[in-house]
């Protein structure tokens, strides 16, 4: 115990403070962010998330954004572990003939007024792997998606300052 | 032609054996070329020898070159260092083989591969439901990796048969595809009487994106890419193992000063993962503390790999020929600055679960995987070693670890347990491994060496962080790609997580698959 204290003096606060680099963007501070996430989501915006065939790189940096140094959380955005509770559905990965059901039924599970997000090169229009024989066409061929975040992976900063400033644009209207 | 020592070993079992041709182009790779009518007994003679499970097994293509399919098994023999390939052609016409699954277990997803993508018939193996091609959508009688392949009309589909276990009180519980979690889709189906698990039955297959058909037809210096994306938390070692193919075949001879940056970066990635689950193993029983902990040690490597190497998963660092980043004294200082202060909070963090009682009592005796099964199964990599099977590619084929005395761990009870302890010793080891590596570097060498296209097939094998990455890879005088068969840990050691939760309840199925940790993306290709 004494051991953990002594680390957490020594180390103090581990996670980064974004705003900074962010406010030149999206000129918004996360407190104000947050009460406008509270204002369009009622209390906070929940996720789901649904790997159609990615290669876990993707996964892998969205579960980054949430540890304590990038902390998704503090800005009232939680990842869910089912649909039901969810507003978005980020998917990440080619389609998957083998994923398809799977995704169109997670996002009928949704209850309404939901958005989709993908995530990572692939998600867009296949990527690296758009002419393979079990690869169907992008995401958005098949659910209306309402934001890309590119990078292949993109990295926990860039997953958090494009979700921020899609939400700002979309909670100020 | 002077026969390699293997065929004397063979004979003194089979005497009447006889190869057709004994070829070995590389020190360390000997193919045999038999009779199709020997091909069963040569594979059951070296599976018990030497002894190995089968690696690999795998069909290629060969009907516009010599009109026949090709079909290769692949053994391992650790005590030469040596790869043992048993190869044999099948007509064209209504192709089929002797199965050896009833022999070798190891062999029976192998062949049910080589089913659903070629259409070979293994004959009389009792189970040939396919693997990766879902039957919901897939259509019958159509193969991928034919190279006469056409992309027709899903019809005539039908259901996936799983095995069912019947009796009075006997629950199905079925999960996935969609986990809860931020991770990969599969299915699992659990039998359970009462709370303990008596079978569950995996079907994977549904990150399959046909990887190894897009690697055919390219150019191999252009496909690095590709293979960094088959499995993304190992892309470095994916892309070594694809790069070492690639330069066996090409003829060139990668640098010193190439070949240890590689040993550094490799090390570097298996840290990285092997925290992850570390923590991942402690908030599967609730224990979130540790986790939180491990992940910002994660994090750290993660951007240390990005200072030295420009990317947080190593990717674009292997090119065939060598590496494109070099190792300044700035960046030398700067990762042995960061091991220092990686290595105590790990310290921390191992005493945090050390000397959690409860932590403790979940994680021990659960989950076991006897030394037996995991024998018969071919389980590989970092699972074997947990249940006892002394096997790292690391010591058997040492190359650049050979200058830092590579000390392989290995635990015996095969439980959680053991699994974190593997963890445990492994990252300790990779550190000061890289401590001894950095000491090596000279101050600047020659990075790449620039390939030229060839012919050929070769072998690249690398022991990432799950275990042995395989590929096997044919080219054409192009340079082009005729077939590039992967082989990833995660493809046997799911047959292992399995036999592992058996007994245990379905509340420690997570705990158990933490601490496999498998690829999904990785297995299914």
């Amino acid at each position: 115990m004494i051991s953990i204290l002594k680390t957490r003096i020594l180390k103090g606060v581990v996670t980064r403070h974004i705003d900074s680099k962010l406010t030149g963007q999206i000129g918004l501070s996360g407190n104000e962010l947050k009460s406008l996430i509270k204002k369009r989501f009622g209390r906070s915006l929940h996720i789901r998330e649904v790997d159609t065939g990615s290669c876990g790189a993707c996964e892998s940096e969205i579960i980054s954004a949430n540890n304590s140094i990038y902390d998704l959380q503090r800005f009232g955005i939680n990842f869910v572990a089912s649909p039901r509770h969810a507003d978005c559905l980020l998917v990440t990965g080619p389609v998957s003939k083998n994923m398809l059901i799977a995704l169109k039924k997670t996002y009928e599970a949704m209850p309404e007024p939901k958005f989709v997000i993908t995530c990572g090169d692939c998600a867009l229009d296949g990527g690296l792997f758009k002419d393979s024989y079990y690869v169907c066409e992008g995401v958005r061929d098949i659910l209306p998606v309402a934001l890309h975040i590119p990078g292949c992976p993109p990295s926990p900063l860039d997953i958090i300052q494009v979700l921020l400033t899609f939400l700002r644009k979309n909670t100020q209207r | 032609m002077a026969s390699p020592e293997i065929v004397a070993r063979i004979k003194k079992v089979f005497p009447d054996f006889k190869a057709q041709s004994v070829c070995q182009f590389y020190a360390e790779e000997v193919v045999l070329k038999v009779e199709s009518r020997d091909f069963k007994n040569t594979c059951l003679i070296l599976h018990k020898i030497l002894p190995s499970p089968v690696m690999m097994l795998f069909a290629c293509d060969e009907s516009k070159k010599r009109g026949s399919f090709v079909i290769n098994c692949v053994f391992v023999d650790f005590k030469n260092s040596q790869w043992i390939i048993v190869s044999m052609d099948i007509a064209q016409e209504n192709p089929f083989f002797d199965t050896l699954a009833k022999s070798i277990h190891s062999a029976s997803l192998f062949e049910r591969e080589i089913w659903e993508m070629f259409g070979i018939e293994p004959k009389k193996n009792p189970d040939l439901r396919r693997l990766r091609l879902h039957d919901e959508v897939w259509p019958k009688r159509s193969y991928p990796l034919r190279k006469d392949f056409k992309l027709t009309q899903a019809e005539n589909l039908s259901d996936y048969k799983f095995a069912r276990v019947e009796g009075e009180g006997i629950l199905e519980v079925p999960v996935g595809p969609v986990h809860a979690g931020i991770i990969g889709p599969g299915h699992f189906r659990f039998s359970v009487a009462g709370e303990p698990i008596i079978n569950l039955e995996l079907r994977l297959g549904f990150t399959h994106r046909g990887v190894e058909k897009l690697f055919e037809d390219k150019l191999y210096t252009d496909v690095v890419g590709l293979s960094e994306c088959v499995s993304g938390d190992s892309s470095f070692a994916h892309s070594l193992a694809f790069t070492q193919a690639s330069e066996k075949i090409s003829g060139v001879t990668v640098s010193a000063q190439a070949s240890i940056l590689r040993a550094i970066f490799l090390e570097l990635e298996r840290m990285y993962n092997h925290v992850n689950d570390i923590g991942g193993i402690a908030v599967d029983v609730g224990f979130s503390f540790p986790h939180a902990y491990a992940l910002i040690i994660k994090e750290a490597i993660l951007q240390l790999n990005e200072k030295l190497s420009g990317n947080r998963y190593l990717r674009k660092v292997n090119v065939v020929g060598g590496v494109t980043q070099d190792m300044d004294e700035t960046k030398k200082r700067l990762l042995l600055d960061s091991l220092k202060g990686i290595k105590y909070d790990f310290n921390e963090l191992v005493q945090i679960l050390n000397s959690s009682v409860s932590f403790m009592d979940r994680v021990d005796t659960t989950g076991v995987l006897r030394r037996k099964t995991a024998e018969d199964l071919g389980v590989v990599g970092l699972v074997a070693r947990a249940s006892g099977i002394p096997t790292d590619l690391r010591k058997y084929f040492p190359g650049v670890y050979n200058q830092a005395k590579f000390k392989m761990m290995t635990q015996e009870s095969g439980d959680v347990l053991a699994r974190l302890r593997v963890r445990i010793s492994e990252f300790e080891e990779s550190i000061r491994l890289i401590e001894v590596f950095v000491s090596k570097l000279a101050k600047s060498g020659e990075l790449k060496v620039i390939p030229g296209t060839k012919g050929g097939s070769a072998l690249g094998y690398v022991e990432g962080w799950r275990g042995p990455v395989l590929y096997w890879l044919e080219t054409n005088p192009a340079g082009l790609i005729e077939r590039c068969k992967i082989v990833g840990p995660s493809f046997l050691n799911w047959q292992g997580l399995s036999y592992a939760v058996l007994g245990d309840i379905i509340p420690d199925f997570p705990l158990c698959n933490k601490s496999f940790n498998l690829s999904y993306s990785g297995n299914d290709l």
